[in-house]
This record gives C-alpha cells, sequence and structure tokens, in this order.
C-alpha cells in the first residue's frame, strides 16, 4: 500500500481517482487529543463572592461542602480551539466530500439553506411558553403535521419522537395501550429476520416477545410462515415495504388482510420510505402506523451519528393514543380541530409574509387516550424546522422525483457492477454479496477510492452483503466512478483488501483491542 | 453536461440525456417500469404540497415563525438559553461533521470520533464517573434508560423507582413509558421545602411508604439542582441511604452545575443523566442531549454508543466506537438499548462550547448561575406582593416566588410587556436567570414592579 498508484480506480468512465485523507502526524502519534494540548486544574474557593482570585482558583458563592473541589479541562485559546475542530473535521469522511451509499440510511444530500432556516432568532423559544406566544412555532408543527400524513397516508401525526428507533417505540407502545384498551391480552411482536436490530430491540423494550419471521426464496414475508406465527397473542407485525433487500413486498395487502384477521395491528417502518414517494402510500398498503424517518427520507442531516427525528402517522383508530402534546388549529379556514389530510391544499400562498388575513390559531392538546410522552418536550424541534423546509421546497414534483432518481441510481449503480446481486427487482437500494471476498474487507478497500463504502454484512440474508443505497444525488458520472471503485476492489486479492486501508487518516484499526480492553475517555488513557 | 435538466428535485443532478443512458444500460424502457408496485397499492393521487423556490422557502418559514412573539424569557425547569459562542456553530456547520454519519468505517471518521471520545471524558471528569456514552436522545429518555439499566441488574425482589414528588412531568412521563415493558413501579418520594425530605426519603426506600410492605427500590432518582432551582443539601446522605437499600442512585444534572455542585462520584451516584446540551445549543423548544454517564461496574450495560481508543496498523493511537456487542445491531432484543440515531452533533457542539468556556469559564458560569439568580430573588422579594425565594435554600440559576395576586394573571401581564416566565401553581412563578443579560434583568424587575404594584 506503499505504492502510490494502489487505489486509483480505472472506472467504466475512465476516471482515475486518488484519494488521500488528512492526516497529522506529530512525534509518531496523529493529532493530539484536546487533554494532550492542554489541562488545567481549577480549584474551587467556597464560601467568598470577593477576595481575591488567583490563577488557579475561582471563587465560588457557595460553602464548600455544596461543591467540588476543583475541575480539570483543556483551557485552549480560541484560534487553537479552531485549529483543533477544524482539523478533526478534515479526518471526516461526510456526503459532501463524496458518495456515501450507506444501506438503509439514504445518505442524500443536506441542502445547507436548512440550517440557516433552523437557526432563525424566532425559532429559539423555550417549550414552557405560552401558547398564545409561539404561534409560528405551533403553525410550522401543524403544517409538518399534516405535510407528513399527506405523504404518508395516514390520518394524524405525533413530531415527539427523536430518531426511527424512538418512532418505533412510540408504535409499540400505541399498539399496547389499544389492545389494553379493548381487554385484550397480547404478548407478541412478529418482526422479519432481515428486518433492523432496532424493531426487535423496541419490542423487547415494550415489553414484547420477539417472534423472528423467516423470508420466502424470493426474499419477502413467507406468507406460509406468516400464518405459522400470527395468532390472538398477535399484538403487531413489523415491517418496513420495500424491505431491507430492495424488494416490495407485493403481498402486503394480504399480509395486512391476515394480521388484522387476527386482531393486530401491522407498523410500517419509514426507514425506506425514499423509494415510494408519490407513489405509494403506507396508508394506503393497510399499514396502521408508521414512523417516518426525517434524516433519511427527508434530507437532514446525519450529524455523525444523529440528531434524526422519527414522528409517528397513525390512522383515524389509533390517534386517541398518540403522545402527548399534539397540535391543532383552532378557528381560521377549513379544518377545525383535525389534521387529518387533505384539509384544503397546501395554504402556500402567504409566502410574502407581509399582511396575512384572518390568521388561524394554534393549541396544543393531549389525546385522549395517550400514551404519554417519549421525550421531555417535543423531540428534536431544529430538525423538524428543517424537514418541513426540505418538503416545501421539493413539493409534489420534488418528492416525486426524488424517489424516480433514487429508484434509477440503485439500479444503474448495480447494473455498472460485477458483484452478484441475488434478489430483484430491487428499489432504491440493493444488497450485493461480495461473495468469496469478505465484506468487511471489501468495505475497508473501497476507502482508498475515494467513497464510503456500502453498509456491510448485513440483511443476513445474503452472504457477505454490501447494501448499497446511493440516494437520488448522485448523478452517472458519480455513480460510475462509484462502480469502478466496486470492480476494481472486485478483482483484488485478499491480501490487499486485508491491508487496506491506506489512505485514511488512520490505517485498519484493532477492533478487538479496543473492546477487550476498554479505553473510554483521556482519563483512562493516562492511567495506563 | 449534456441535455437538460430534468424537473423534480433540485438536488437530483440528471440530464434527460443522463436519465436515457441510464435506462438503456439497466434495460428498462422508463423509471416507472422499475417499480414493482402492485396496481392495487399505488398511489395516483397527489399530496396537494407546492414546490418553491430556495428562496420562497425561507420566505415561508421566516414568515411562519415571525409569528412568535420576541419575548425576553426567564425560562428555564430543565431547558436553557445560554449564549452559544459562535465559534460553535461555525465549527460543528463544517459539512464533514454535519453530513457524515454514525461511525461504522472508524478508519475515515477519527476526527469525529476524537471529538466524541473528547466529550465522553469532559462528562468523566464532571461527574468523576469512569464511563460516559456519545449520547442519549434528552434528560427525559436518558432517565428511562437509567431505570431499564436497574431492571438489568437488579437482585431479583424489587421493582420500585422512586423519583421526587416534584418532577418534570416530561421526565416522569417519558420514564413512565420506558419502564412499561419491564415490571417496575415509579413511584415518588416527599420533598421538604425544596429538597429531598431524609425521613420521608427513607422510609420510601424501605418500603414503608403509604402502602405498607412494599418490595424493595431498585432505583432511586435526585436531582441537584432541583427543577425548582434549589441546590440539594443531603446528597450524599441520599446515595448513602440508597447504597444501604441496594438501590441505584441515579443523579439528574447537566455541565453548567457539574462544574460547581458536589461531584457525582463524591456522593456515591452510580449514574448520572441530564441534559448537557445546556452548554452547546441555544433555546431550541426543548430539544436536548441526554447525558449519560455510569460507573466501570456497569459498563456491559451501559446503554448507548462508546468510542474508545484503539491501535492502528501502524499500531498509532486511534479510535473507534467500542464493545459494539452491546446494541441492537447486534445484539437485537437483548440489546441494553434500541437507541440507534443519537445526538452526536450536539455533543460535539458541547465540547466545543465546554473547551470555549475552559475550565475557568466553565465554573465562573457556573458561579454566576448561583450569585445572578439569588441577587435577582432578592431585588424582586423587595416587591411589594412578591415573596422570594419561596425555599429557604441555595439556588441554581432558578428560583420559585411567591405573588400575592393570581400567578397567572401576572405572567400574563408580563408576557404584554415582553417577558416570559413560568407559572407553577396559583400563586407561585418561577425565574431563571440563565442566558437573559444583566440590563433586561434589570427591567424585567422594573417590570414586574409595574405589573404587581
Ligand atoms: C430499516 C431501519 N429501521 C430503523 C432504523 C432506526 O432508525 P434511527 O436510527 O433513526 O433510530 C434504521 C436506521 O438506522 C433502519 O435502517
Amino acid at each position: 500500500m506503499t505504492d502510490d498508484r494502489s487505489g486509483e480506480s480505472d472506472g467504466p468512465g475512465g476516471r482515475q481517482v486518488r484519494y488521500d485523507q488528512a492526516r497529522y502526524v506529530e512525534n509518531g502519534r496523529y493529532e493530539p487529543l484536546l487533554s494532550e494540548k492542554d489541562l488545567t486544574r481549577v480549584e474551587i474557593d467556597g464560601g467568598r463572592e470577593d477576595g481575591d482570585e488567583s490563577e488557579e482558583t475561582v471563587n465560588s458563592p457557595l460553602p464548600d461542602d455544596l461543591t467540588r473541589d476543583s475541575l480539570e479541562l483543556p483551557a485552549l485559546s480560541e484560534p487553537e480551539l479552531a485549529r483543533h475542530y477544524t482539523r478533526l473535521s478534515q479526518m471526516v469522511y461526510g456526503i459532501d466530500s463524496g458518495p456515501y451509499p450507506l444501506g438503509s440510511c439514504t445518505m442524500k444530500y443536506n441542502p445547507p439553506f436548512t440550517e440557516d432556516v433552523a437557526a432563525l432568532a424566532s425559532a429559539a423559544v423555550h417549550p414552557d411558553r405560552s401558547e398564545r406566544s409561539i404561534q409560528g412555532t405551533l403553525e410550522l408543527l401543524y403544517r409538518l403535521q399534516d405535510y407528513l400524513a399527506r405523504i404518508g397516508g395516514m390520518d394524524a401525526v405525533t413530531l415527539q419522537p427523536p430518531a426511527g428507533a424512538a418512532g418505533e417505540f412510540v408504535g409499540v407502545r400505541i399498539a399496547a395501550a389499544y389492545h389494553d384498551h379493548r381487554d385484550d391480552d397480547r404478548d407478541e411482536v412478529i418482526v422479519p429476520e432481515s428486518a433492523h436490530g432496532t424493531n426487535f430491540a423496541t419490542a423487547a423494550l415494550g415489553g414484547y416477545d420477539v417472534v423472528e419471521l423467516p423470508s420466502d426464496d424470493g426474499g419477502r414475508v413467507d406468507l406460509e410462515a406468516l400464518e405459522a406465527a400470527l395468532s390472538e397473542r398477535t399484538a403487531a407485525l413489523m415491517l418496513t415495504n420495500p424491505n431491507t433487500l430492495g424488494l416490495f413486498e407485493r403481498d402486503i395487502v394480504e399480509i395486512a388482510q391476515r394480521v388484522h384477521d387476527v386482531g393486530g395491528l401491522l407498523y410500517y417502518d419509514g426507514a425506506n420510505l425514499n423509494a415510494l414517494l408519490g407513489r405509494v402510500r403506507p396508508g394506503d398498503m393497510g399499514f396502521d402506523v408508521m414512523h417516518y424517518n426525517v434524516h433519511k427520507t427527508f434530507a437532514t442531516p446525519h450529524g455523525g451519528g444523529g440528531p434524526g427525528a422519527g414522528p409517528v402517522g397513525v390512522s383515524e383508530q389509533l390517534a386517541p393514543f398518540l403522545p402527548s402534546p399534539r397540535v391543532r388549529k383552532v378557528g381560521g379556514s377549513s379544518d377545525t380541530g383535525s389534521d387529518s389530510s387533505g384539509g384544503g391544499g397546501d395554504s402556500g400562498d402567504d409566502i410574502g409574509g407581509g399582511t396575512r388575513g384572518r390568521e388561524p390559531t394554534y393549541e396544543l392538546f393531549e389525546p385522549e387516550r395517550t400514551i404519554g410522552k417519549v421525550h421531555g418536550y417535543h423531540g428534536n424541534w431544529l430538525v423538524l424546522v428543517k424537514a418541513f423546509a426540505y418538503v416545501a421546497r421539493l413539493g409534489d414534483e420534488g418528492l416525486a422525483d426524488a424517489s424516480a432518481k433514487a429508484v434509477l441510481n440503485a439500479n444503474y449503480l448495480a447494473s455498472q457492477i460485477e458483484y452478484d446481486v441475488p434478489y430483484e427487482p430491487f428499489h432504491h437500494e440493493f444488497v450485493a454479496s461480495a461473495g468469496e471476498q469478505d465484506a468487511a474487507d471489501v468495505a475497508k478497500r473501497m476507502l482508498d477510492y475515494g467513497v464510503h463504502p456500502p453498509t456491510t454484512k448485513w440483511p443476513e440474508i445474503v452472504p457477505e452483503a454490501l447494501m448499497t443505497e446511493p440516494t437520488e444525488i448522485e448523478s452517472k458520472a458519480t455513480l460510475d466512478r462509484l462502480a469502478g471503485a466496486f470492480n476494481a476492489v472486485a478483482r483484488e486479492d485478499d491480501a490487499d483488501l486485508e491491508a487496506a486501508p491506506g489512505r485514511t487518516t488512520a490505517r485498519r484499526i484493532d477492533q478487538t483491542s479496543a473492546a477487550r480492553t476498554p479505553r473510554l475517555s483521556w482519563q483512562a488513557l493516562e492511567r495506563e | 453536461m449534456h441535455g437538460t435538466h430534468d424537473a423534480g428535485s433540485p438536488y437530483a443532478p440528471h440530464t434527460d440525456d443522463e436519465r436515457t443512458a441510464m435506462l438503456e444500460a439497466i434495460g428498462a424502457e422508463t423509471v416507472e417500469d422499475l417499480f414493482d408496485v402492485p396496481a392495487g397499492v399505488a398511489f395516483d393521487g397527489e399530496y396537494g404540497i407546492d414546490s418553491r423556490s430556495e428562496r420562497e422557502t425561507r420566505r415561508l418559514v421566516r414568515s411562519i415563525l415571525g409569528r412568535n412573539d420576541g419575548l425576553t424569557e426567564l425560562l428555564g425547569r430543565g431547558h436553557y438559553g445560554y449564549y452559544v459562542p459562535s465559534l460553535v456553530d461555525h465549527l460543528a456547520d463544517r459539512s464533514e461533521f454535519l453530513t457524515s454519519y454514525t461511525q461504522y468505517q472508524p478508519e475515515i471518521s477519527q476526527g469525529f470520533l476524537q471529538a466524541l471520545f473528547e466529550y465522553q471524558s469532559l462528562l468523566v471528569e464532571l461527574t468523576g464517573l469512569e464511563v460516559a456514552n456519545c449520547s442519549m436522545y434528552d434528560a427525559a429518555t436518558a432517565l428511562g434508560e437509567a431505570a431499564t439499566l436497574a431492571d438489568r441488574i437488579r437482585d431479583a425482589s424489587g421493582t420500585r423507582v422512586l423519583v421526587p414528588d416534584r418532577l418534570a412531568s416530561g421526565k416522569r412521563r417519558t420514564l413512565e413509558n420506558y419502564v412499561a415493558g419491564t415490571d417496575l413501579v415509579v413511584e415518588t418520594y416527599p420533598t421538604d421545602d425544596g429538597i429531598v425530605d431524609l425521613e420521608g426519603f427513607e422510609r420510601r426506600v424501605e418500603g414503608g411508604g403509604a402502602g405498607g410492605d412494599e418490595t424493595d427500590a431498585v432505583m432511586v432518582y435526585a436531582e441537584n439542582p432541583t427543577v425548582r432551582g434549589t441546590i440539594e443539601e443531603n446528597l450524599s446522605a441520599i446515595g448513602s441511604i440508597a447504597d444501604d437499600a441496594d438501590a441505584l442512585f441515579v443523579l439528574g444534572s447537566d455541565p453548567v452545575a457539574l462544574a460547581l455542585l458536589e461531584r457525582p462520584a463524591d456522593v456515591g451516584a452510580d449514574v448520572v443523566v441530564g441534559d448537557a446540551s445546556v452548554l452547546g445549543l441555544p433555546t431550541s423548544f426543548g430539544m436536548g442531549l441526554g447525558l449519560f454517564a455510569t460507573s466501570e461496574t456497569y459498563l456491559r450495560q451501559v446503554p448507548g454508543r462508546l468510542v474508545g481508543a484503539s491501535e492502528d496498523a501502524t499500531d498509532r493511537r486511534t479510535f473507534t466506537l467500542t464493545l459494539q456487542t452491546r446494541e441492537q445491531h447486534i445484539r437485537r432484543e437483548r440489546a441494553t438499548s434500541n437507541i440507534c440515531t443519537n445526538q452526536a452533533w450536539v455533543a460535539l457542539r458541547t465540547a466545543i462550547h465546554v473547551g470555549a468556556l475552559g475550565p475557568r469559564g466553565l465554573v465562573e458560569l457556573a458561579s454566576r448561575s448561583v450569585t445572578r439568580a439569588e441577587e435577582l430573588a432578592e431585588r424582586v422579594d423587595d416587591l411589594t406582593g412578591v415573596t422570594a425565594p419561596v425555599h429557604d435554600r441555595r439556588h441554581f440559576r432558578e428560583f420559585v416566588a411567591h405573588v400575592d395576586q393570581p400567578a397567572r394573571a401576572i405572567a400574563s401581564d408580563l408576557q404584554k410587556r415582553g417577558f416570559a416566565v413560568h407559572v407553577v401553581d396559583d400563586h407561585e412563578i418561577q425565574l431563571c436567570v440563565a442566558g437573559v443579560p444583566d440590563e433586561r434583568l434589570d427591567s424585567f424587575v422594573a417590570t414586574l414592579e409595574e405589573v404587581v404594584g
């Protein structure tokens, strides 16, 4: 890997791409920790409000028995801090760095103007403000509820869950409350074997036994297995559609029917909604409850792991169970007190910002049989502002096109790579198999070609899985380059793969050592 | 680029020529042919959402949010609006930070991993506990996760989780949902003049509550400062009562308070939860950053993501997500939590903010949170018709004031004059100084005088 030429890809487009990530090495070690740049201890001197402060002490207004003795943290100047974090940022690869086809994560471009609207001073309000004084915030939430209801074909929406998994938790708790309300004791949630880990974990958090559902040979729900799994113990079936292989569950109407026949609810995991915008609505497929993953479908930034938001939509019969509070419109135009879809079209006529006619007012209310709360306040507000802005920017036309191009891109990319894609016809993502190669090694080697690799080794139904979701934002040229990276790696031998990556800030990292001897803080490193 | 840009998403770069070439390569006639959707479920209607230019969209959002009144907020009770230095915005908004995701490929994500490792270390220093994860959603869900931790590690018999009778309702209600799948029950213990009533607390821990003999307490939760702004005086006693009962002692706090108040490790806390975005985020309608720290004893039971140090093939020190076998993507229904997407970017902001303050700046900010709150209490106490603070305790950031007139009317009069305060009871308002400049506090006192006069 010391050879400068390794890692240059000669893709179908004939482009030579060579990538080197920033790497600072000082005295044989990478960029120092903040604590290695400085650590300063200040003593806390109790019970004095004024008097002499030395360099090492800070006076405290509290008696010593109410305070700690000292605090030791880095004390860096602002320019030093700016350099520290700028360097760190150079050692991170984001969507703005290049393609990021991480399957199931919908890493699409995050338009920066959404940051601007989230940073508006008028958005910075406290959650305990009177409803009368935050009509703007409530209106935005109401309109986003309405947008999402229309997109999902749902009757009512909560914006409270702070991520997809939290949305799932709302779904599971709603299922519990719904069955409970009907004096119906149910203790199982059915989850397909190819589902995301959060589905299993969330069902368990809700106190349910998880029943794992095998797939049929085509990679979809096995109807016979479903029949065997369903019973009067079934609280819900959690599904995503297209499923994690990118395949549409063609029997969805039949599946919904069977789940409903035994009295269960059908939950839609919205992780894959980017395949369906403008074409299929979960509500129309028979789903009773769903989450929207706004950091995927609606382009809010993933922020190195979060924050996201996982609003939940439900059918009419489940609306009374939604978390508290929700927002409703009172007075003003058409639909009073209901946020069901279709309330007179998108009132996009008020963008002048000047004189607005008789303005409706908005209020918070507690749904009749609410499950309570899954967040201390209203969820990840700043993320919701960005999601609203994205949907308002794209509208029907942009959203439908996003799905069209997401599906086009996945199909085109798959047609250009040499790895086998065992399950078809897929939509916005596909799962290739690395075959004889180790998928994790393939991913490491792809890093050297200046692209982010796919999700690896999941779903397990495909051996050595490379779960790939290019999203709508990549051009043909970028997809060609990406395919070039796949294909170059496909032709390399195991030794090359095992030695990768060579061009990233760090070389291959030893996972076993990290777990065997956990060192989770700079304090732990100092103790070594 | 050949051809014209397709109408539709402004962020999909395809031209019509490219689209055609791609379809040809796939062997499909149209994009619609790529969709394997049975006719019965296809949606042929419209959402009815208009498309807008970027400029129009910005105007729309500005116009909607423009309906918020611009008030000076003396609001707290768990969500605070400290000034966030510009540096935090500019550094955190670097697109590599903003547009990356969970560090599944550590070799290409060292920068974020190091920032999160540093964030964990800051919390280790602040709490004195050995392990801090790199985020839960918010304080309420972190409290819920602490309860499920207590459930996993408890000795068989107990089922009770004890929380103060005065607890923010968002926390209490979230906690109820997190324990709903276990056999744990949430019960309260009494407070006395704003802090824990030690005798009543001990009785509840021992199971001698109103209900007579009850099962063991498996977890007790206390806060410092409390939701009413008081500083808890008996933390060590609370810690040893919890310890004697073998109950997990969970302490709620935040990074500003932790910089000055008693160190959780010194009072026997097993877990610290709270909102770390008190630093890093401005007022954000309750959006937060769940702080979760605990002792090494519970390392294998910690929920959420952990960054650890390791070595790479050149033997240099590096960082990576570690102990992932606790997590949902590996352990599925036996995971320690269902969390996946977390609040990593907020943790980055918090770490930068702490860095910008430094140890002295942080302790001074905390000290001012005491002096400014207590000074404001004195000043409003001087007004006729106001008694403050209600509790004869030391205060942090905020305090409760008694008002002779109905609190609701006073709050509403204040709102008309540009100030927002909490109404916490018929004759009680709560005032918080965090982030409010001195001159605004002066004019608040003058305004309150008018209103109560
Ligand atoms: C299929 C699927 N379901 C659920 C989730 C969980 O969503 P979140 O990470 O927002 O909690 C994810 C994503 O990470 C996913 O890919």
